[in-house]
């Protein structure tokens, strides 16, 4: 037994290698034969993440394996101050998103988006306003004449602070007459835990992702009044846009790919083609689907362009709401 | 029942078993390495399972799930280094007996308390979820400051001989806990302007500096590491004495851990710290606590397997994920085409039926791999410390650079285990650190957000049932040990503290 035990750890030791160097081996990369290493600044399971892994499986077919890697924290400004020390390097993605617009003003970071190289907006989620199934309010209108009439006595539970769901919070607040800066609006780490505090009744209303109450709608465990859309969504025909019920706010929780900053302009264009090429791709399509999202491709300077306009609309409701 | 033996059926596979004992060995794996968690686990193999049958994927999960839930324990045991933080409460007890050459009994008691523990808690998740579905979705802000007040009250048993010093050791939890951005305002606290720190500090990551570290720079201080324990003493790996006194243990963690760890906001670490002290307060044998008593194994690492069960029941009753391995899991889901939901039952239920029935064939593959590995995992003190705790140091680092991705989060690491040197020369136990740190910031957000939610009327602190039912408990539990104290001085003057005990770093 004793003598056994080196040859046991070596044998070990030399499995463990050989199934690491399988893992990094790259086959058929991109640029160079490089492997692509995309970002995720927030932790597992959230929409960033959720992005990031479904576009590496999307991307196998036309850029081979590629790596998922998360950096947490901070509403994705730790991973961004992280990100653009890969000054140059055309390998090096990043999900990206309105949240991290929300979170450079609100946490004040040294470092803003305008350091990266916007690529390619990619799907849009939109935003839900619910109410616990056995809450007196039954439309949108009826809520916002409560908020009208006693603003601190509305509660919203949602995301994270400085979040879609807090500036979405904000936003009709304003539209309706009423006091971004003393909207009640109570702060979770994510969706699922706003959602266990809607469901024990303590909160007036809910905001999330749509994607993220489908299965509770359906379900009639909470009521939607109001979506943050444009038009009806597909996925939820008969609940009316805030538009439609006389609040004028419309507001898409969008994601999308940066490069780091001083990478060539050639490289720069064989990126965008390269996710646009995925976007048109069967396997994306049926993400879509699959996930809920809304089909948002934009790319190049129509994508910079919406992303300055997205930061000054952010920026003003922050600061109305005292968080910027 | 007749869908359980349907699941049975699915599960039983020889391809699926082969999955789930793939999973429970990689659980027991990543459990033993500290750092490194199952949540990280199950994520990095998400995208290898794509290809996998749903069922086999989720059957793997689930083993890797109370794997590591299971293998947290030996690390504790042995070295005095919990892979996780729901461990911490199983090393106060089990690192005293393995230092008594009581590794294996200890160790044993853990596999078969989780083992009991697992069991009952997967019954009750196939028999009762939507029950206890229903009562923990009425657990708002309000009742979790009521039970936070209850666990407060409570830990005094974990705080060590000293009540100053582990009080001190509470408020520095609690301050390294406030580190990072305020939830519910947005604005960074305690951050210095540190970029790194806005995201708070990862409780992972300060339960292995404060022991792992701590422990290692200890030996590197005092000049033990060359020093080893024996391992085994006596035959029986566990005596008749030793199970009489552990089977109640394992009930009652089970007791305290299904129900808490089905709470969306409960966790597995509260019902460990709750059980340790329970067993503390209702153990004949009190005086052994500090020294190594088997109750204070055999409860702590039962209530965190029962919770790691009681986790699943808002997950696939109601799609909510209450921990970071069940967000990790709602993702799986999610890839599959599940909708994980009110409906996942009546939508999905062959899957769902599967995948619990791989719960019960998991739990009994981790007894079939563990109980045997006692022995052998035991053997491992044997080995002189510098070897060990190079060895801890290294998957310490690894584990915490895996987390974060950053190299400050090794630097704040360092810090916190040169911290956790300090504390134990100081003679500070590093236990209730942990507790504050998790405790402290639950507590302070609960308050916070009942207060918003009532537009700051305070009485919406005793609003319901459950509140004012939790708030009793804890008026007892802070009454009845005084009543006892004014009972004993009458008795015997001069009796109250407990005789000093030292870490052995200290030598």
């Amino acid at each position: 037994m004793r003598r056994w035990g080196p040859w046991i750890a070596a044998a070990l030791a030399t499995v463990l290698l050989v199934v690491s160097a399988a893992w990094a081996e790259d086959d058929e990369g991109f640029l160079d034969g490089r492997q692509l290493r995309l970002m995720a600044p927030a932790a597992p399971g959230g929409g960033w993440d959720q992005t990031a892994r479904e576009m590496q499986a999307a991307l196998r077919d036309l850029a081979g394996r590629s790596e998922v890697y998360n950096v947490t924290g901070a509403g994705g400004t730790i991973g961004l101050s992280q990100f653009v020390r890969n000054d140059g390097d055309p390998t090096q993605l990043m999900v990206m998103g309105l949240i991290m617009l929300g979170a450079i003003e609100s946490n004040d970071a040294p470092i803003g988006l305008d350091r990266t190289r916007p690529l390619v907006r990619l799907t849009t989620d939109y935003e839900v306003i619910v109410v616990p199934a056995s809450s007196p309010v039954r439309t949108m209108p009826e809520l916002v004449a409560r908020m009208r009439q006693d603003l601190g006595a509305v509660s919203f539970a949602g995301g994270s602070a400085g979040g879609v769901e807090q500036i979405l919070a904000g936003l009709v607040a304003d539209a309706v007459g009423a006091d971004p800066g003393q909207v009640n609006y109570v702060a979770h780490s994510g969706g699922g835990e706003a959602l266990a505090t809607l469901l024990s009744g303590r909160a007036t209303a809910g905001v999330s992702g749509v994607s993220e109450l489908a299965a509770q709608i359906e379900a009639g465990t909470v009521r939607p009044l109001a979506v943050s859309s444009a038009t009806r969504l597909p996925a939820l025909p008969d609940v009316p846009t805030l538009k439609e019920q006389g609040v004028d706010v419309e507001l898409a929780n969008w994601r999308g790919v940066v490069a780091p900053p001083g990478i060539g302009a050639d490289d720069e264009r064989a990126l965008e083609e390269l996710l646009l090429e995925m976007t048109r791709g069967a396997q994306w399509r049926e993400t879509l689907q699959r996930r809920g999202w809304g089909d948002a491709t934009l790319a190049g300077p129509e994508f910079e362009q919406f992303i300055d306009q997205e930061r000054r609309t952010v920026t003003d409701v922050l600061k109305k709401m005292g968080l910027a | 029942m007749g869908d359980l033996i349907t699941g049975f059926a699915d599960a039983l596979t020889p391809g699926n078993l082969l999955w789930a004992l793939v999973g429970v060995t990689i659980g027991t794996a990543v459990g033993v390495l500290p750092g490194i968690g199952p949540a990280l686990t199950v994520a990095l193999l998400l995208p290898v399972t794509f290809r996998l049958d749903p069922a086999a994927a989720l059957i793997m999960f689930a083993g890797i799930y109370y794997g590591g839930m299971y293998g947290g324990s030996t690390t504790s045991i042995l070295l005095n280094t919990p892979g996780e933080s729901a461990s911490v409460a199983t090393a106060l007890e089990g690192n005293k007996m393995a230092r008594a050459g009581r590794a294996s009994a200890a160790l044993a008691t853990a596999a078969l308390g989780s083992f009991v523990a697992g069991t009952v808690g997967t019954i009750l998740l196939s028999v009762a979820a939507p029950v206890v579905a229903d009562i923990a979705v009425g657990f708002g802000p309000p009742e979790y400051v009521a039970l936070m007040a209850v666990a407060f009250v409570t830990v005094s048993a974990l705080l060590g001989p000293s009540l100053r010093k582990g009080a001190a050791s509470l408020v520095i939890g609690a301050g390294i806990g406030l580190v990072g951005i305020d939830t519910l305002t947005g604005q960074p606290r305690l951050a210095f302007g540190v970029p790194s720190l806005l995201d708070g500090i990862d409780v992972v990551i300060v339960v292995v500096a404060l022991f792992a570290l701590g422990e290692t720079f200890a030996h590197l201080v005092a000049g033990t590491g060359a020093a080893r324990v024996e391992p085994v003493r006596g035959a029986a790996v566990l005596s008749r004495a030793d199970f009489r006194r552990s089977w109640p243990a394992w009930l009652r963690g089970t007791a305290l851990g299904f129900p808490i760890g089905s709470l969306p906001a409960g966790g597995a670490e509260v019902p460990t710290f709750l059980s340790y002290s329970l067993e503390r307060r209702l153990s004949k044998h009190r005086s052994e606590f500090g020294h190594g008593a088997i109750e204070g194994v055999a409860g702590p690492e039962a209530a965190n397997n029962a919770a790691a069960a009681g986790v699943l029941v808002p997950l696939l009753t109601i799609g909510l994920p209450t921990s970071a391995t069940a967000a990790v899991i709602l993702t799986a889901f999610q890839s599959y085409g599940l909708q994980p939901g009110p409906q996942l039952f009546t939508e999905s239920g062959d899957l769902v039926w599967a995948l619990i029935a791989s719960l019960y064939i998991g739990n009994v593959l981790l007894l079939v791999l563990n109980l045997p590995l006692v022995r052998a995992w035991a053997r491992l003190l044997t080995i002189p410390a510098y070897g060990i705790y190079a060895a801890v140091l290294v998957f310490a680092c690894l584990g915490t650079f895996a987390t974060g991705g950053t190299v400050a989060d090794l630097l704040v690491l360092t810090a916190l285990g040169l911290v956790g040197l300090l504390m134990r020369r100081a003679d500070v136990p590093v236990a209730p650190a942990i507790v504050g740190l998790i405790l402290a910031p639950l507590a302070e957000q609960q308050l916070r957000r009942a207060l918003s939610l009532s537009d700051g009327d305070w009485s919406t602190l005793v609003s319901s049932p459950w509140t004012i039912a939790l708030w009793t408990v804890a008026v007892l539990a802070l009454l009845l040990p005084l009543v006892g104290v004014v009972r004993r001085r009458r008795n015997e003057p001069g009796q109250l503290t407990y005789a000093g005990d030292r870490e052995p770093g200290d030598r």
